[in-house]
């Protein structure tokens, strides 16, 4: 099996029913919720061998590294930067957003290969939220870090765009 | 400089560093390994993404 890069199918509705917190906003009309507080957002990851993808509803142990000094379930993600839209036309545009820091995971020996990690929320269920792949590696008494892309329409880690 | 290594710090003196890279649309990648003779004590890679597939979104038209 494999991993495949993808937005999580069911965070697509996730984001329709409110579930989703990536940022401090202000809304009306949800009683005790007018001033929502942001997830928490884990950073997961997986070995080459295992299979997360767009079906991934939700965090698992299934196929999680495993290795010194790496906690199940990954680390939190920085998350200082709310997601914001721009336009690009009159009937086009993106959402996006990106984590405002890099992942990264300290002093680990993951000797088993690698190629993927998953963003979930914690704060709601761990339910599944984007699958990032890349080139497959180890790490031996060392350091992992995942810088992110620029936030921008066209590189941000998530985007929703129309065309 | 002191290393850390699968046997503790280590000074860089004793050890035969390696490193490489790996670029490419998705990722910019460097790794750094350090070496005891055959055995590799020290591996730290660095990944840089670029970017990821934008997901698009589609309003349907009322017809």
């Amino acid at each position: 099996m494999a991993n495949s890069q993808s937005m999580c199918t069911s965070f697509l509705s996730e984001l329709m029913l409110g579930q989703h917190q990536l940022g401090a906003s202000t809304i009306t009309s949800r009683g005790s919720l007018t001033s929502p507080t942001t997830d928490t957002l884990k950073a997961a990851l997986y070995l080459a061998s295992a299979t997360i993808n767009a079906a991934t509803t939700a965090y698992t142990a299934t196929g999680e590294v495993t290795g010194t000094n790496y906690t199940a379930g990954g680390i939190t993600v920085t998350n200082a930067t709310a997601p914001t839209s721009a336009n690009s036309s009159a009937t086009a545009g993106t959402g996006y957003w990106t984590p405002s820091g890099s992942l990264v995971y300290t002093n680990v020996t993951l000797s088993t290969a690698f190629d993927t990690v998953l963003i979930y929320n914690s704060t709601q269920s761990n339910k599944a939220i984007s699958v990032h792949t890349f080139g497959s590696q180890t790490v031996t008494a060392g350091t992992f870090t995942l810088t992110m892309p620029s936030n921008t329409t066209s590189t941000a880690l998530l985007r929703l765009a129309t065309t | 400089m002191l290393v850390n290594t699968i046997h503790g710090e280590m000074d860089d003196s004793l050890l035969v560093k390696q490193e490489g890279s790996l670029d490419n649309d998705i990722e910019h990648t460097t790794w750094t390994e350090y070496w005891l003779d055959d055995e590799l004590v020290h591996r730290s890679v660095h990944v840089s993404l670029k970017t990821s597939p934008a997901l698009f979104a589609e309003a349907a038209e009322i017809a």
